[in-house]
This record gives C-alpha cells, structure tokens and sequence, in this order.
C-alpha cells in the first residue's frame, strides 16, 4: 500500500487561524490529507480538532489563512458549499433527519426529479443500489431513519457522502456509540473506501482504533499544531504524552500533598459491581473507601464522565449494581443519591451546573434547599451567612452574594457549584473535572480543598485530565482507556507510570 | 410488511369510518353521499386552512393567525367589492397576495428574529383582527354577482348529489398539498426541516427559505379560505371564524401530524376535517344535544391522538432493526 | 443599581406613558374620583375592579410561565367555575343562603383545581409539551362549561355572590380585597418557602435543577394547580359581577391577555425569574390602555391591533439575543450556519 509521500496532498489547510470572544480555538493550524488514506486527527479538549472540522465544512469563518482542494484555494462559507466541494461530514450525533426515510436522507437536496416531480421508485432503486455496492449493506431504504441502529445510521450518512461525490469524509467520533462488531464493520467500509481513492479524515479518542486504522496522525493541542506523524512510527506513550503536553523527559515527580502514611486500608463506602452502560463504560467494579481520594484518569472520552455520572445516579446503568454500606437504598437518581450523602460536581457547568439568572447565594444553597424541601425554607440571614462563609472560603470573586452567577467566571463559577455541595457535607464529593478553566492559584486552592477533605474523613471520586493534580491528591487511580477500566494504581504512583497505564500497547 | 408510519393515518380513516357508520346507523337518511359533500361544502374552508396548517405543524411551529387573516380578507373583499366597485377578478388575487405576504412577514420574523412562533402569529392574530375592525365594525353584505353565483352554483354529480364550487377548491389544494409534500424538493424540505433543523442546516438544505415558504403558504391558504368563506357567507365582518385555528389545529393533530414535526400527513388531515364534520352532523341530527358537545367530544379526540402520539415516539425511542 | 435596568423600570414607566397621556387628553373623566354612599367612584376605580379577573389569571400564569410552561386553559376554567358556582346557586331553595354560597364556591374552586391537576399530570408525568398539553383543556373546556350551563345564561339572584364581584368593603370594590389577598398569597407561597427557587431554578435548567436533587414533577404540578386556582377565583369575580354564567364568552381569550401581561411585566417566556408585581401592572396596564382607547372614542376592537404591537415589541426587547442577534448577523452574514449550529468547544 503506497504511503502517499511522492503524491500531493488532496487538502491542504495552512496558517489557520480562528478565534471567539475571549478563545483562541485555532493558532496557526496546518494540515493535510492525502487521498487514498485515512488520517486521524487527535487532541484532549480544547485542542481545536472540532473548530478545524467546522471550519472544514463551512459552519465557522477563518480569520486567517489558506485551504486548498485539490490544488485550488477554496473559500467554503456554508455546509452547501463543502459539499460542493467534495467535503462531506458524519457527525458524531449523525446529523441526519430520522423522521426522513433511508433512501431520503442520501438524497434528499438532490432527489431526482423529471419535471420538478421527485421520482421516488428510482430514488429508493439508487439508494439500495449504493449501499449495497459501496457499503455492502442491504437494507430496506423505504423505512424510516430512526427504525435502525446508530451503526447503520453512520452508514447511511456515508452513504449520503458517497452520493455527492465526495473526495474528502470527514468522521467525527464515528465509534463512540457502536459495539465491536460494528466497529469492525465500519473500518472494513473504511478501509475499501481508502481503495477507492477516498481521503478520510478520522477523528477518535480511541487509541487503539486509531492504530488499527490510520496511516497518519496529526496531534493539536491547545489550538495549535503539534505536529504530524506516521501511525507506524509513533510510539503509544509519545501520542500521550504529546496530547497531554507532557514531554516524557521533563516529567519530575512532584511531592504528594497529602503527606505519608496513606495507604492504611480503608473502610468500604460504596462499591460499583459489574456497572456499565451501553455506549458509555464497560462494566467494571470499583470500591471507594472512606476518606479516600480515588481519580479517574484517562484521555477525554475514556469514559471517565461516564463512570462518574453513574455513582450519582445521574444516568442509568444498564447492568451491575451500585452498593452503599451504611444503607439498603439503591441510588437510581439524583435525590437518591443525595439522601445517601453523594454530591456531583458536573464536568459541564453551564448547562448542568449554574442556574445562570439566579444570585451565587440562590445557587449555593440550592442543593440543601432541595434536601430540606420547599416548605423549610432556609431563612435569608442563614443563607446570607452561608453565602458569606463560603465566599470567603473558596475565594469567590467578586465577593457579592446578589451578584447574578452567569456574570461570573468559569473559574467562580466552579466555585460556587462546589460551595453548592459542600454545604450539603456529604460523604462522597465526584468532582469531574473541578479544575477546567480555573486560574493557577485556584487550581491549588481546590487541590487543598480536596486533601483536607478528605482528611477529615470525606470520600472524593476526581476525574480531571491534568496528571500532575490526579498524582498529587489521589491515594488510587483508576486507569480509563477507550471506555473500559484498564488498571488500579496505588502507592508508587509518578505521572510517567499513570501515562503509561493510559497508553497501554 | 405494515408500515408503522400509516397506523396514525389508518386509526384516523377507521375512526371517521366509525362514526358515519354510527350515525347511519341511529338516524335514518344519513347514510347517503350527500351527508359527506355536506360535510365538505360546510368545511371547505376549514380544509384549506388545515392544510396550510398541516405545513406550519410539520417544521415544528404553529400558526394562530389563520382564522383573522380569514377574516380580515372577508372584509377587505367585501369592502373592496361592495363599496369601492373593484372588479372581484382584481380583488381575489390581491387577497391572495395580501394573505401570503402577511404570512411571509410573520416567516420572516419567527427565523431572523428567533422569537417562537407561538408569539409572532399570536400577535399576527390580533393584528388581523384588529384590522378588520378598522375597516369596518358591521358586516358587510355582499351581493356582487360574480360572489352570489360562486355561492349558490351547485355541480352535480352522477346519482343525484352535488357540491359546492368551493368544495371543488379545497379538493384541488388537497391535492396540491399532497403533490407539493411528497413529490416536490420544497415538500421533502419542510419534512426535513421539522425532524430535525439542525440536521438539515448541516446536509445544506436551505432552512431560511423553507421555512418562510412554509408560513407563506399558510398565509395563502388562509386567504384562500377567507374567499372560500366569502361564498359561503356572503358578508366581510370581523367576527368571522373566530376559533378557527383550534379547530385546524385540532383536524391536523387526529389527522396524525405530529405536534412536534417531522410527520405529517394531508391525507391525515383530510379526515381529521371529516371527523369534525361528522361529529357536528351527528349532534345536528341528534337534535336534542347542544353543540357544545362537539367541542368536547374534539377535545376528548385531541387528548387520545397526542397520549397516542407520545406512546408511539417513546416506544419509537427503544424499538431499533 | 442604575434605574432603568431595574426590573419594574419599563413596565412603570409604560404604565406612566398611559397614564400621563390620559392626564392631558380627559383629566376630568379619566382622574375624578366621587364619593357616593360611601362608595368610591370613579374610572381610577373602574380599572381595578374590571381589571381584577385579568389580574388573578395573570397572577396565576406567571408561575406557569415560569417553568418555561404556559396554560391555555385559563379561559375554559374560567367559564367553567363561573358556571358551576352559578348552576350550584341557581338550584338552591333560598339563593342568598350562606351555606348555598360556600358550598358553589367549593365547588367551583374544587372542579378548577382538578382541572390544575390534570394539567400538571400531562406536562410533567406524562410529558407532553405545555402548549399542547393545555390545548386540550382549552379546546374540550369550553363544552364542559356549556355543559353545566345546558347551554343557556344561568342567571342566579342573589345578594350575597353578587357581592364578590360588585359588593364594596370600605367604600371600594371588594374584587380589589380577593385581588391583593391573592396576590399576597402567591408572594407568600413563593418568597417565603423555598417554592419560588425551585420554579426559578426548574424554568431557567431543568437539567441542572435535577441534578441538583430538586423534584421537578411536584413543582410542576404545583404551578398547575395554581394557575387553575386563580382562573376559578377570576371567573367567580366576573360571574358574580353580572349576576350569570355564559359558558360562551366568559373569560375569551383571556389566556392571551394574561400571557401578555406576564410578558410586559418582565417574565420571560422561556422560564426562570418571575415577576409578581410586574405582571400585576402589565395587567393594569392592559385594562388601562383598553379603558383609555374606550375613552378615546376608538372604536375598541382597535386595541387589538395595538396589542399585537405590544408583544412583538416587547418580545423584541426582551430578547437580548434580538440585539445581539442584529450585530452577530451582520458580522457573520456570509456564514449563515456559524450562528445556528451548537457550538462546541
């Protein structure tokens, strides 16, 4: 199979720059695509892979820069017009229209027509003719979108691309939501499409799948380019620690916080047993003692949020129990789990978090307001006191409890979302992803917020994605890859071991 | 193979069949044809307007206008004819076009501006109203020709029945709203556009223009209804239809049209106005009822179809091939 | 706090604008006050006590509104409690009983609140979105109400229901007493127990609300239930101030009125912060403006025409988005999906 070096690149993106109010998503982004390949587009969050797409397919205007198709530049201003091009897109939600019939969706914009009459009996023949030759699938294209799963959605989507004869498909996180099977379905169609002269751009979080499948791998990090490599030639652990930013020389092993003597056994709390959730985490098993600091560590879509969110009953698993110790009652939602003194700190503040109209002191004694029920209101002066106290105490800025939340920072805003749960002093804290956003000397604050914690005897399950604070506060790790628990970590724990336990391979 | 698609369509033919069936059989002479074209000539008007408003339900919106622009374009015909002597060969057409372009304004609006459109064509609603009062708070009787034999011809039918030119109108946007949803890019569209909006900006379908097109021909179907309704009452006068837009509304969701968008059926909505129709003449014929029944029994109607409908897209949400 | 970005800033001032204008164009009509009997007459006093139904339904449609919901249903439960205190009423022995008196209030109070119920259930057990969910009551309700009536005007005689509509306490109308003791009632219920935060937080993020352990279903009926309240209490005011129940035209369209009123006083449509006081003058503010273009000589069903103004320009305003929306477009006019597509980052 010819690597493609002595042909011209079919994409060529140089110089690319993109920014929004107060983020620069890209910096001075290149990339290119060779056609007859697939080429997989990596980076943790924030790293600008989902900007460079939608700039791609014509949703976001570039400040500055160049793309080239084919040797021409292009100018592409709307989702229309990349297709015109030849750029098609899956989407990782599959942005197609369910209601629509299979056969509709590959065509619809472009049904046949004689007369301005849409001819349907050949529109149906065309479609099950395309999917059966190109992606050897046979299905009955008269029925709705919705009537099939995920997988052949996907399918169908590329169906759509292929239709359009596109040069460039564009898959966005094409594997979150298939089993196995189907994954391997999807790369046998990719792999023959890749025949076909096709230049396929593959964006995962799957490393594993990534090795299986791409030839070469561009890495952004931060909104800008780190560089390009051939899969073959790129060891796992580099691929970590290149998206991660942590060059493996450079890794010290800074002091853990918390002090010795760790590592005495710990009195069980609550215990996942064989909990999953299809699309989500494979089922694993996970104790959590008392006063212990457990992280979930891993690259973004690992799984980490998805583990997380079940110990609060915020979703719903699928299989296994969750086990609390000093209680009969299961945690199948969210009061649940709040009577059995859990608290949850999502990772997406805005839309889960903050209630954004309403004053930091409404949204701090929220949960505890919701604990006591609407008729035992908390009396205004209590509330101002609670305010007050942890205002102070986490360092809230501006220091005004009528200050409306959605005026505040991200960082604040964190803020206040953990005062919210603090106040509630439950038995088991899940932050994820406590530290996004937040300046350095908060970082730290809330790092020694979490040691002292659960010194004092408070659980606290951590997801973050920044190794050096998951090795500091943590007396375990729990090792996430590709949606399945890999490995427990405990004592001896540096940040070069933990990436390794990432990489795996 | 059935198709899950036609059960909302099926439930809806089967319960108007029902009902005639019922109502033959408890009074005598109303199993006959004629009790049908009634139907039809009664609600013509009803039946054009459900089928604009089978269009608006699809992409997910609503419009409450159409029973205003019903009625203001029954007086401005009928102020235009009556006491300024326009020629009627004039003024229809300018009601058409008066009826779209309010519709696209309101279009225009609910897009650019993103306010609902539960919102805009609220405000369309008094609006309209309130322009009709402006023109004139009485009614206006129109006795112009042209109107009078538009209203009292009657084409008869082999065996004896016949109907109203008016019922030939509304058969022919009937079928036009079925030609334009499943034979024309525009039709697709729209159906696009209520399942998801989202999806379709993404695969390039113009939304601003669909969209807009849908309130449009909302709009014109609205003012076609109100020449319709010319006929049939002969008057322009404020109070016309009054409430209409419940009734539409009600006909398009037994008709099967998903309130939430995406499905929809004219073929649906069709029946949805028989049903209506048909409920009125039982109670006509009963006697002894009141009207008012009618207006519970199309709520009981509507409570079922949307409990159906809910049940149907949450089993839809589970059942995969 | 700079005045204008207050709250009640544009809602007072409209009210004013009105007001003022009625001070230059009929000072005499419009500000005369004669004391008669005891009793207070005059067009300030009009305004209150013929804008009092339109007061309660409001009161009552803030809430709903403020879990992002709304209730159509109002005019139907309207017509419906009328119908029911005055059928009850009109089938006693002796009408001006006080035990006939209590007992069609009960009723009417106890049939709207069912209806609350039933409404509540279908939006947050059953899940069907609120504007359909209350169609329904809207659409069927109107035939229940000429139901109970028969389909006649049910016209009662008696003093003592007459009184809640038309009687005086202390020289004013008595409608203006139910209207503040309402409304004290619906500040109490939801400033003084923890009620207003939950319907606040619930309207603003369900999603966040939940994660946070507050229990949207009881909230949700909750609101239901009392907007169906303050719809009976409205419609016995105005079946009682005319002595009859017309299961017809009682309380038409007075779900547009209200949800006007809402809007104008600061509540947005879409949920969260409400507004008690600016819904209530939003109220005034209706009854005022239809009063005034009465005054005016124009014809009324003009106002029509001004109300549909009213809500597109306060709908305008209201949405920021409306301004944002204008500078976002132009500095994005040649990239049409950057604005609509869910950004993330």
């Amino acid at each position: 199979m010819s690597t493609g070096q002595e042909r011209e690149p079919y994409l060529q993106m140089s110089g690319i720059y993109k920014h929004f109010p107060g983020v620069k998503a890209l910096n001075d982004v290149s990339f290119r695509l060779f056609p007859g390949e697939v080429h997989a587009l990596m980076g943790e969050n924030g790293a600008g892979k989902s900007t460079l797409i939608k700039v791609l397919t014509g949703v976001y205007s570039i400040d500055q820069g160049t793309v080239t198709l084919g040797g021409r530049d292009v100018a592409i201003h709307s989702p229309l017009e990349a297709q015109a091009a030849g750029i098609s897109t899956v989407y990782q939600e599959v942005n197609l229209c369910p209601n629509l019939t299979v056969a509709e969706n590959i065509f619809i914009g472009r049904e046949p027509r004689r007369f301005g009459r849409i001819l349907w009996k050949e529109m149906n023949r065309k479609a099950e003719q395309l999917l059966r030759d190109r992606l050897q699938l046979s299905i009955d294209v008269t029925q709705p979108l919705y009537m099939y799963s995920v997988a052949i959605q996907q399918l169908v989507a590329i169906a759509r691309a292929l239709n359009i004869s596109a040069k460039v498909l564009i898959l966005d996180e094409p594997t979150s939501s298939l089993d196995r099977n189907e994954v391997e379905q999807l790369f046998k169609i990719m792999r023959k499409l890749k025949e076909d002269g096709l230049a396929i751009l593959f964006v995962t979080h799957f490393l594993d799948q990534v090795y299986e499948i791409s030839e070469r791998i561009t890495i952004l990090r931060n909104g800008e380019f780190v560089g390009e490599y051939e899969a073959a030639q790129l060891p796992r652990i580099e691929l970590v620690s290149k998206m991660i930013g942590k060059e493996l020389e450079l890794l010290g092993e800074l002091p853990r916080a918390g002090g010795e003597g760790r590592a005495e056994a710990k009195e069980s709390l609550i215990e996942a047993v064989g909990l999953g959730r299809k699309g989500a985490i494979e089922p694993f098993d996970l104790l959590i003692g008392k006063g212990e600091v457990v992280s979930l560590a891993g690259l973004l879509g690992s799984g980490r949020t998805e583990m997380a969110r079940l110990f609060f009953g915020a979703d719903r698993p699928d299989q296994g129990q969750l086990l609390l110790k000093d209680s009969q009652g299961g945690v199948h939602s969210p009061r649940q789990a709040i009577d059995a003194g859990i608290a949850f700190c999502p990772e997406n503040r805005k839309t889960e978090g903050i209630i954004d109209d309403l004053t930091v002191r409404e949204n701090i004694v929220l949960a505890m307001q919701a604990t006591r029920g609407w008729m035992r209101r908390i009396p205004r002066k209590r509330q101002d006191e609670i305010a007050e106290q942890y205002i102070k105490a986490l360092n809230i800025n501006p220091p005004n409890p009528e200050h409306l939340v959605k005026n505040l920072s991200g960082g604040n805003q964190q803020k206040v979302i953990l005062a919210r749960w603090l106040i509630t002093q439950p038995k088991l804290l899940i932050l994820d992803e406590p530290t996004r956003g937040i300046d350095v000397g908060a970082k730290a604050e809330i790092q020694k917020l979490v040691l002292s914690l659960s010194q004092r005897g408070m659980s606290v399950l951590f997801v973050s994605s920044e190794l050096e604070e998951v090795v500091r506060v943590s007396d375990r790790i729990v090792v996430l890859r590709d949606r399945k628990k890999v490995k427990e970590m405990q004592d001896d724990i540096g940040q070069q071991q933990v990436m390794q336990a990432i990489a795996g391979g | 193979m059935f198709k899950q698609k036609y059960l909302s369509i099926a439930v809806t033919v089967f319960l108007f069949a029902v009902m005639f069936l019922a109502g033959s059989f408890r009074y005598t002479g109303f199993f006959s044809l004629q009790v049908i074209l009634n139907l039809l000539i009664d609600n013509a008007f009803l039946l054009i307007v459900a089928v604009g408003m089978t269009f608006v339900i699809v992409t997910g919106g609503i419009d409450l206008s159409v029973g205003s622009v019903i009625a203001l374009t029954t007086m401005m015909s009928a102020t235009l004819v009556q006491e300024h002597g326009w020629p009627p060969a004039v003024v229809i057409p300018l009601m058409l076009a008066i009826g779209s372009l309010f519709g696209w304004v309101m279009g225009a609006i609910i897009h650019y501006f993103k306010i609902q459109p539960f919102i805009v064509t609220l405000a369309g609603m008094f609006l309209a109203r309130g322009l009709c009062y402006v023109i004139s708070i009485n009614t206006i009787t129109i006795d112009d020709p042209f109107y009078t034999k538009m209203a009292q011809t009657k084409i008869h039918l082999p065996g004896g029945s016949f109907v109203s030119i008016s019922v030939i109108i509304a058969l022919v946007v009937v079928a036009a709203g079925i030609y334009i949803a499943h034979y024309t890019r525009l039709g697709r569209n729209i159906y696009a556009l209520g399942g998801s909006e989202q999806s379709a900006l993404l695969m390039g379908l113009p939304v601003a223009r669909t969209k807009i097109a849908v309130y449009t021909l909302s709009g014109f179907c609205s003012a076609l209804a109100g020449i319709v309704f010319t006929f049939y009452m002969l008057s322009g006068y404020g109070l016309h239809a009054m409430g209409l837009e419940l009734d539409a509304i009600a006909s398009v969701v037994i008709g099967g049209t998903l309130l939430t968008g995406g499905v929809g059926y004219i073929f649906g909505t069709f029946f949805g106005v028989l049903i209506q129709g048909v409920i009125q003449t039982i109670i006509s014929f009963e006697g002894t009822l009141s009207s008012w029944w009618t207006k519970i029994v199309i709520g009981l109607l509507l409570f079922l179809f949307i409990l159906f409908q809910r049940v149907l897209s949450a089993r839809q949400a589970t059942q995969k091939l | 706090m700079r005045i204008h970005k207050h709250h009640l800033f544009w809602p007072l001032a409209m009210l004013a604008a009105l007001l003022l204008f009625n001070l230059f164009y009929a000072p005499e009509d419009f500000y005369t006050i004669q004391v008669r009997n005891g009793h207070l007459y005059g067009t300030l006093i009009d305004i209150l006590n013929f804008g009092a139904p339109l007061i309660l339904v409001a009161i009552g449609m803030t809430v709903v509104i403020a879990t992002g919901g709304i209730d159509l249903s109002v005019g139907s439960v309207v017509a419906i409690s009328g119908a029911m205190a005055c059928l009850t009423i009109s089938k006693g022995a002796d009408q001006d009983a006080i035990g006939l008196l209590v007992e069609a209030i009960a009723l009417s109070i106890g049939i709207a609140l069912l209806l609350g119920l039933w409404n509540g259930l279908l939006v947050s057990v059953i899940g069907i979105q609120p504007i359909i969910a209350t169609l329904i009551l809207m659409v069927a309700g109107r035939g229940i109400a000429q139901l109970i009536t028969s389909g006649q005007i049910i016209t009662v005689m008696s003093d003592r229901y007459g009184y809640i509509g038309s009687g005086s306490l202390l020289g004013l109308p008595f409608s203006i007493f139910i209207v503040v003791a309402v409304f004290a009632v619906a500040v109490l219920l939801t400033r003084r127990t923890a009620l207003g935060l939950f319907i606040e937080s619930v309207g603003r993020n369900p999603s966040a609300s939940r994660l946070a352990g507050i229990r949207s279903r009881y909230v949700l009926i909750a609101v239901y239930l009392f907007c169906g309240l303050c719809a009976a209490i409205a419609g016995l005011i105005l079946s009682s101030n005319v002595s009859s129940a017309d299961g017809n035209n009682a309380g038409l369209w007075y779900e547009l009125d209200a949800i006007l009123a809402v809007v104008i006083g600061g509540t947005s449509l879409t949920g969260g912060r409400f507004y008690l006081t600016g819904t209530v003058i939003g109220a005034l503010i209706i009854q005022t403006l239809t009063t005034t273009i009465y005054m005016i000589g124009v014809p009324p069903e003009i106002t029509l025409v001004v109300k549909a103004f009213v809500v597109l320009v306060v709908c305008l305003i209201q949405s920021e988005t409306f301004r944002k929306t204008l500078v976002q477009r132009w500095q994005t006019r040649r990239y049409p999906a950057e604005r609509e597509v869910a950004k993330h980052v």
